[in-house]
């Protein structure tokens, strides 16, 4: 039972990395890079790493309890490397793709200059 | 776990890490390419995972914590560079 639950779910965890980084080569530019594969890639990432932790449960527990940890790690900093590439992107200057609707960090001033206001 | 499902899955992961580097030697801007580092690391840790579940050694899965950690580090050393601020704010 619990061989079936971590194949299904490595599997599943494989075909999300594979469309994460697909979505990095072919969307237009780099934001939409950045949440596809961001979002995808820690998704399928945290699923193999359950699925290591399933698959192992029964004979190994230093192997569960570290793959436990290890998603932990990767729930926590995976956004938050993503938020803060985002944030300098757009503060470096690279120009949303033409197609683009809506830009919210432009309508509230560059973060940068937002923040040295309230010091 | 047959042998060819540890087989299939890697190479699965060698070509995300083939799309990557991609990314990394063709991607226009600078962002691009921080940000396709920042996906190779944590493919990296998938890597690890499934070598512990092959060979049955848990200390892999201590390398992929390791480099987890050091990877989200050097990401948000790029990102405060691209913002164009110093690193002592």
């Amino acid at each position: 039972m619990s061989d079936t639950i971590g194949a299904v779910m490595l599997a599943v965890g494989i075909l999300f990395n594979l469309a994460g980084c697909l979505g990095m080569v072919r969307l237009p530019d780099v934001y939409n890079r950045l949440q596809a594969a961001t979002k995808c890639v820690t998704l399928g990432t945290c699923l193999v790493l359950g699925a290591v932790a399933v698959l192992t449960a029964g004979q190994s527990a230093a192997i569960a309890l570290r793959g436990a940890l290890c998603i932990v790690f990767i729930v926590i900093t995976s956004p938050t490397a993503a938020h803060a590439l985002a944030r300098g992107a757009h503060a470096s200057g690279v120009k949303l793709w033409e197609g683009s609707v809506a830009d919210a960090y432009a309508a509230d001033g560059e973060p940068g200059a937002a923040r040295e206001e309230t010091e | 776990m047959p042998e060819t499902i540890y087989n299939l899955a890697c190479g699965a992961l060698l070509v995300c890490c083939g799309m990557c580097l991609y990314r990394i030697g063709l991607g226009p801007t600078a962002p691009d390419r921080a940000v396709a580092i920042d996906i190779l690391g944590i493919v990296v840790v998938c890597f690890t995972a499934l070598l512990s579940l092959r060979t049955g050694l848990s200390y892999y899965l201590n390398i992929g914590i390791a480099w987890a950690i050091l990877s989200f580090v050097g990401t948000i050393a790029l990102a405060k560079h691209l913002e164009g601020k110093g690193f002592d704010e």
